[in-house]
C-alpha cells in the first residue's frame, strides 16, 4: 500500500539553541515539542502517536519521555537509526496514519553532545560488547571522522574526486549560513579555506566535517482531514523510502556509495515525480563527503560525477540547480545530538511553506526532498529519503 | 616511522568468538567458512549472512591482502592508519596499517599480517607493507 498523500507535515520546530548546559535531555525534548505542536495550532493532548530514536531518549525507547512530556498515545514507534531515524519517522508516521492506528503523530529528537564534551569525530566510542561488529572493529579506532574519510579516499581514488570539490559543498552551506542567525559557523569560507584547515583524518580537512552542537527539534504529522482544518500551508508527504547498507560479511564491500541508492529509489517511485522536479533537497552533511555520495546515490547526477556536480556553487540558492542545506546544514548551522535528519526534514519544510530566510528561499519551491544516512557509511548505515509537495 | 606505537584496547569476547582470539594470539589470522554456501567472511561470527547457515567452521587465513582504503587519524597521540585490507580469501577487514610511514600508505598496496599487543599482553591483527 502506498502512503502517498495520506500524511501531512502540520508543525515543524527546531531549537534555537546551539550549546544548552542549564537545560536537561528530556527538557529540550520538550521544548522541541511544545515548539511544533503550537507552529501546527494543536495542543498537547491533540497527541496520539509518538515517534522517537530510542538512542536520544533513554528509558526503555520512549516510555520515560512519553511520560515526562504526559503524553497519551495509541502508538509509539522508536525506531533508532542514528541520524537518519527522523527521516524513518516520517514514513513510519505516515504509515501508521494511513493504518488508522494514530492520528497526530509528533517526532522529537534532542542531544547535548557539546554541552556533555563527546569528541564525536574523533574520539572511538565504546558502544555495547554486545553488538556484534565491536570486538572485531572498536580497537582499530574507529572514530566517526576516519570513517568517512576511508569513504573520500576510496571515492577519489575511483572517480578522481578531488579535495577541492568535496570543498565546494562546504562554501555552499556557508552561503547560506550567513543569513541563519542561529547558526553556529556564519562566515562565508572559500575553496581555499577548507582545504587550507588541518587535516583531520586524510583526506578530509577541519572544514569538510560538521559541527558538534546541542539542540533539537521536532515535527508533527497529521493525516489529510486535520492538516486541512489547520491553519498552516500544507506539506504533504509523498514518497518515502529506506534501506540498509552493510557489507554481507566482508564480500560485499564497497564505501563508494550509501543506502540512499535504494531508499531515494523507492521514495521516487512512491512520489511519481522526477529529479528535474525537486527544487530543494535536505541532504545530511555529517561531512563534504557524504553529500557527494548521496548526491549520486540518489541520481541527481552520474556515480562518480558527484563531485563534479556540487562544483562551481551548484548547490547554493540562487546560484546553482539544486539548492541544498539552505539553513547551513550540519556544515555550519547545527548537528543536533549528531543526529541530523530532523533539521534535514525542518529545512524542506520551511522551503516548501516559503518560510525559510528570504536570501535563500527559493522560488515557487513546491516541491522538496530530504535524505539522510545513520550509522556510518564507513561500517554499516540506514538511509532514508522523504519526498514532500506544498499542495 | 615506527616512533610510539598505539596500544590496541581489549574488548572481551561473545561466546563463539573465542578461537578468532586464540588464534590471533598464536600468530593466526582465522576466518570464518561457511561450509554451506563454501565461502569465508568476515568479522567472524556463527551464522553465514549469506545464506544464513549456522554450519561454519574456523580457517586459517594466508595472512596477505591489498589495502582498498585508508585514512590517517592526525588528531591521535600516536597517529594511527586505518584502512580496509580485502584479504586474499576474498573479504575484507577493518584494520591498522603498521611499521610505516603513514605518507607512503596506498590504496592497491600489497600488505600482510602482523599481529600487535594489546593492553593486557594478548595480540591483535594488523598489517604492514608486504
Amino acid at each position: 500500500m502506498s502512503t502517498k498523500g495520506k500524511a501531512y507535515i502540520v508543525g515543524a520546530y527546531e531549537h534555537p539553541t546551539r550549546k544548552a548546559p542549564d537545560k536537561s535531555l528530556a527538557q529540550l525534548h520538550a521544548e522541541v515539542a511544545k515548539g511544533a505542536i503550537e507552529d501546527a495550532g494543536l495542543s498537547k493532548d491533540d497527541i496520539d502517536g509518538y515517534f522517537c530514536a530510542a538512542g536520544d531518549t533513554p528509558g526503555l525507547g520512549g516510555n520515560s519521555f512519553a511520560d515526562y512530556m504526559g503524553l497519551r498515545l495509541k502508538h509509539i514507534d522508536t525506531t533508532d537509526t542514528g541520524g537518519s531515524s527522523y527521516l524513518l519517522h516520517v514514513g513510519h508516521a505516515a504509515q501508521a496514519i494511513a493504518a488508522g492506528k494514530c492520528n497526530i503523530a509528533l517526532v522529537t529528537l534532542a542531544g547535548r553532545p557539546r554541552s556533555e564534551g563527546v569528541q564525536t569525530g574523533t574520539n572511538p566510542r565504546l558502544g555495547n560488547t554486545n553488538q556484534p561488529d565491536l570486538q572485531f572493529e572498536f580497537p582499530y579506532g574507529p572514530a566517526t571522522a576516519n570513517m568517512y574519510a576511508m569513504c573520500a579516499m576510496r571515492h577519489m581514488h575511483q572517480y578522481g574526486t578531488t579535495a577541492e570539490q568535496l570543498a565546494w559543498v562546504k562554501v555552499a552551506a556557508s552561503h547560506h549560513a550567513q543569513y541563519n542567525p542561529h547558526a553556529m559557523l556564519p562566515k562565508v569560507v572559500t575553496v581555499e579555506d577548507v582545504v587550507n584547515s588541518p587535516m583531520v583524518a586524510d583526506p578530509l580537512h577541519r572544514l569538510d566535517c560538521c559541527v558538534i552542537s546541542d539542540g533539537g527539534g521536532a515535527l508533527i504529522i497529521t493525516k489529510p482531514e486535520i492538516a486541512k482544518s489547520l491553519k498552516r500551508p500544507l506539506v504533504k508527504v509523498i514518497g518515502t523510502g529506506e534501506a540498509v547498507k552493510h557489507q554481507m560479511g566482508g564480500q560485499d564491500l564497497d564505501l563508494t556509495f550509501s543506502a540512499g541508492r535504494w531508499s531515494g529509489k523507492r521514495a521516487f517511485e512512491e512520489a511519481g515525480v522526477k529529479h528535474k522536479d525537486i527544487k530543494y533537497a535536505s541532504i545530511y552533511d555529517s561531512f563534504t563527503i557524504t553529500v557527494v555520495m548521496q548526491l549520486e546515490d540518489l541520481g541527481f547526477c552520474e556515480v562518480g560525477q558527484g563531485g563534479k556536480f556540487v562544483s562551481d556553487g551548484n548547490l547554493i540558492s540562487g546560484v546553482g540547480k539544486l539548492p541544498f542545506n539552505t539553513d547551513g546544514g550540519g556544515l555550519c548551522n547545527n548537528h543536533p545530538g549528531n543526529r541530523g535528519g530532523m533539521t534535514k526534514v525542518i529545512e524542506a519544510v520551511r522551503q516548501l511553506r516559503g518560510e525559510a530566510h528570504p536570501k535563500v528561499q527559493v522560488p515557487n519551491c513546491d516541491i522538496a526532498l530530504a535524505h539522510g544516512t545513520g550509522g556510518s557509511l564507513g561500517t554499516r548505515h540506514v538511509g532514508a529519503t522523504v519526498i514532500m509537495e506544498r499542495e | 616511522m615506527a616512533g610510539e606505537e598505539r596500544i590496541y584496547p581489549v574488548v572481551p569476547p561473545t561466546p563463539g568468538s573465542e578461537p578468532y582470539w586464540e588464534g590471533a594470539n598464536a600468530g593466526k589470522l582465522m576466518l570464518s567458512h561457511c561450509k554451506s554456501c563454501n565461502k569465508s567472511f568476515y568479522y567472524p561470527r556463527g551464522a553465514c549472512p549469506m545464506c544464513l547457515s549456522t554450519d561454519v567452521e574456523w580457517r586459517e587465513a594466508k595472512g596477505t591482502g591489498t589495502i582498498y582504503t585508508y585514512s590517517v587519524m592526525r588528531p591521535a597521540k600516536p597517529v594511527y592508519v586505518i584502512a580496509y585490507v580485502t584479504l586474499d580469501e576474498g573479504p575484507s577487514m577493518m584494520t591498522n596499517i603498521v611499521d610505516c610511514d603513514p605518507a607512503a600508505v596506498k590504496i592497491g598496496q600489497k600488505v600482510k599480517v602482523v599481529f600487535k599487543p594489546r593492553e593486557d599482553g594478548t595480540k591483535i591483527a594488523c598489517f604492514t607493507p608486504a
